[in-house]
């Protein structure tokens, strides 16, 4: 588990200007794993932005969730030499198991499965990354196992 | 034995001259014992993620307990990305130079004890031929590393990039305090210029012109001027970027300062993607000793020029590559691009000239400015010099990082450096450029590799990635992959990116379900030319590229797919079937304990058969099977 952070200190960190804004985001989303509406008016106040352009950046770029995330996250790199390497594969039965689409979160927020679109660790495809952990090579047989002994723990 | 760090130093001393930069080197140099043995582990992402600071904590652990300080002294060191990552982790034993692959914790000891104590190499840990089965001991004598030129990647694999001693040592910031002190801003740029550098980033502009319009432009509009590295590499499957910035970031940030002194700026971003964790720290760290040593900050090398570097980090958006875009969301906004009615040189961030390089340009700055511009002029080929840096992945034996001169053919890297395709089988197509380029057929195995010869094959350099196919990867499915992913990065903002890559995807999908027509086909191209004329920016107008190439060369695998409902490569999921082969199955019950649909029947040690109307085609049988008795057909 993350160790809670203020998010008072958080925003102390950066300028109130316009440009801090994704640095702020960012950060929140490290610590939370997710960016929830209170957050949102916090740092728009702090950085002098409306909310409609706040959320324009949390929505367009890909890093930032206004959902809470699970206890673990996979991400399944979808690069193109994990692509060719079955990556595919590897994602829709992560789908069929967890009973979510790429970029949900199960019920019980204990997993959240997301699509990346390259690790630049092209060398080691398939890659998928649990929580920090790389995995190289990965196959379904061996995330299932990882999975299972994720869920015993 | 590690050298003590510079934050451990008392009274951390500035560096005011290039005769202090020269004395605090020897300095570091005297301390050093050239024949004494280092080991050096590979710390690149490949190989930490195969446990490389398990192997580098059991060597250094060894080599304290063996305690022979007195006699040999060994060092140990970890460096950024040696380049063959399928062989990782990589350690090499200098000054021997022998290269030990897929080398494990337990290993530390047989190091210790063979090579470090006796001089002898560890047999089994040596690299191997696969076509004659020999072993080959030293590095440079390895094929993979033998046919390359190692210029931007020279200090990688050799330095601690944590260390800024050890970068110094190996010849670091020479090239800044010689442009600073012997060269003006305007010798600085014409050494540029007549290096023929041309930007790595992809679209192969030439670096010094850029400069010069932007000193044009500041002329006529006034400062301030930013200098902009590019380390957005979002291209699926190309890792260069990531390891310049990993294994030297002081290449990065000497090349950003010389930069900036020949355009008199005073502030520069780096723009790194937050998918690249280790860059970051690295360039921090690299950026915090910079500033200790007054190599980087107030008063740089003690003449007065003051010039600093924030670094920003990207937040997953692939058009943040783009210059606009890239402006835009350093900003602090939404990564949009716009219309480029003004060059960036003249308006780029806020407004003001700008100078936007990709990471492997501004590492290419300090080699220029250090062995002189004709140097540089005399690699390569005469419209494209010096080197390029190829992240070689795909179906290839040796996947990694290559950095070979410009104009070698294409052959060349993928037969020799590479190591060709597993099974011996010429490769079928060389994707390059990632989704703004294209395929190159097997039939073109001879094109020069260089900016202007791969455009005119159809596909472009790119950022450098370089994805091997075999006879097993769909051309149809390949377009449409790059396609999927230009649909979602697309940021929206035109109608032709937006609308129209989506339905080139729709209509590629349809081909990939055996549907569609000839004159569908026909279409598809119309409607790519059309996308690639009213784009708005480079995303738009490159996503064609993939179906332009693939329909050029593989027309004939197109209308398989839509006149005979056939997928040649067996890849196209609605064009297949499984299929169990009884010779090779031995009834191990994998796959049948592993269908998601239960439609895999047979006994204990007795072939398997797959019911192919209840088989929804998941390939997890194939995934699982040890034996190779799944077949696609």
């Amino acid at each position: 588990m993350k160790e809670h952070v203020d998010i008072d200190d958080i925003i102390e960190r950066y300028p109130g200007k316009p440009e801090s804004l994704i640095f702020l985001l960012q950060d929140i989303q490290a610590a939370y794993n997710y960016v929830s509406p209170e957050a949102m008016t916090l740092v728009c106040d702090h950085v002098g932005v409306p909310l409609t352009q706040a959320y324009a950046v949390a929505t367009f770029y890909q890093s930032f969730s206004l959902e809470p995330k699970g206890e673990h996250e996979i991400r399944v790199c979808l690069g193109t030499a994990c692509h060719l390497k079955g990556a595919g594969r590897i994602v829709s039965e992560l789908e069929r198991r967890l009973g979510i689409k790429a970029g949900e979160t199960t019920k019980d927020l204990k997993y959240s499965l997301d699509t990346v679109n390259c690790l630049g660790a092209c060398a080691l495809a398939p890659v998928s990354v649990v929580d920090s952990d790389y995995q190289p090579n990965t196959t379904t047989p061996k995330l299932v196992k990882l999975l299972d002994k994720l869920a015993s723990e | 034995m590690a050298q003590p760090k510079l934050a451990e130093q008392p009274n951390s001393m500035k560096i005011k001259s290039i005769e202090e930069l020269n004395a605090f080197r020897q300095e570091i140099l005297s301390l050093q014992d050239p024949a004494r043995p280092t080991v050096i582990v590979c710390h690149g992402t490949g190989c930490l993620a195969n446990g490389s600071p398990k192997v580098s904590e059991a060597l250094r652990k060894t080599i304290a307990k063996a305690g022979f300080q007195a006699k040999v002294m060994p060092g140990i060191k970890t460096t950024g990305c040696h380049g063959f990552c399928s062989r990782g982790p990589l350690v090499i034993v200098k000054p021997y130079g022998l290269f030990y692959q897929r080398v494990k914790a337990g290993d530390a000891e047989e190091i210790v004890n063979t090579t470090l104590l006796k001089g002898e190499p560890v047999e089994r840990l040596l690299y191997k031929d696969p076509k004659t089965k020999e072993p080959i001991a030293l590095e440079k004598e390895i094929p993979f590393y033998k046919f390359q030129q190692r210029v931007v990647l020279r200090n990688i694999g050799k330095v601690d990039p944590m260390d800024i001693r050890d970068t110094i040592a190996a010849g670091g910031y020479q090239a800044l305090a010689r442009a600073m002190t012997s060269l003006t801003p305007d010798e600085v740029i014409s050494q540029v210029e007549k290096s023929g550098l041309r930007g790595r980033g992809g679209a192969g502009f030439p670096t010094g012109r850029k400069w010069r319009s932007a000193v044009a432009a500041i002329k006529k509009k006034g400062g301030p001027v930013y200098v902009v590295c590019n380390g957005d590499e979002g291209d699926p499957g190309a890792f260069m970027d990531r390891t310049i910035m990993e294994g030297d970031p002081h290449a990065v940030l000497e090349g950003m300062i010389i930069g900036a002194y020949a355009l008199g700026c005073h502030q520069g971003y780096i723009y790194v993607r937050a998918e690249y964790p280790i860059a970051i720290k690295h360039l921090i760290i690299a950026m915090d000793q910079a500033r200790s040593l007054g190599l980087l900050g107030q008063n740089i090398l003690g003449t007065g020029f003051d010039f600093d570097i924030q670094i920003n980090r990207g937040a997953g958006a692939f058009v943040c590559g783009e210059s606009t875009a890239l402006f835009t969301s350093l900003e602090g906004r939404a990564g949009e691009p716009r219309p480029k009615y003004v060059r960036s040189v003249e308006e780029g961030l806020w407004g003001k000239p700008t100078v936007l390089n990709n990471v492997e340009s501004w590492a290419n700055v300090p080699v220029i400015i250090e062995k002189g511009a004709d140097w540089y002029a005399g690699i390569g080929v005469p419209t494209s010099t010096g080197t390029k840096v190829f992240s070689l992945v795909g179906k290839v034996n040796n996947v990694g990082l290559v950095e070979v001169p410009m104009g070698i053919p294409l052959v060349k890297i993928i037969e020799e450096i590479g190591g060709g395709v597993p099974g011996g089988k010429p490769f079928k197509a060389v994707q390059t450029g990632g989704p703004s380029g294209g395929c190159i057929p097997y039939t073109l195995k001879d094109v020069a590799v260089d900016f202007d010869s791969l455009t005119k094959a159809g596909s472009m350099m790119g950022s450098g990635g370089m994805i091997v196919m075999d006879r097993r990867d769909c051309v149809v499915d390949v377009a449409c992959y790059f396609l999927k992913f230009l649909e979602e990065e697309s940021c929206g903002k035109c109608l032709p990116c937006r609308l129209g890559v989506t339905r080139m995807r729709e209509m590629l999908d349809t081909f990939s379900k055996g549907q569609g027509s000839k004159q569908d086909l026909e279409d598809l191209m119309s409607l790519a030319q059309a996308i690639q004329d009213g784009s708005l920016c480079a995303l738009g107008g490159s996503a064609p590229n993939p179906v332009l190439t693939t329909v050029k060369y593989f027309r004939e695998e197109y209308l398989a797919h839509i006149e005979q409902q056939r997928c040649p490569a067996g890849v196209c999921k609605d064009l297949i079937t499984y299929q169990i082969d009884p010779e090779k199955c031995t009834g191990c019950m994998l796959c049948a304990r592993n269908c998601p649909q239960k439609c895999i029947q047979g006994e204990k040690k007795k072939p398997h058969r797959i019911e192919t109307e209840k088989c929804i085609r998941c390939g997890i049988c194939l995934d699982n099977c040890k034996f190779e008795a799944v077949q696609v057909s």
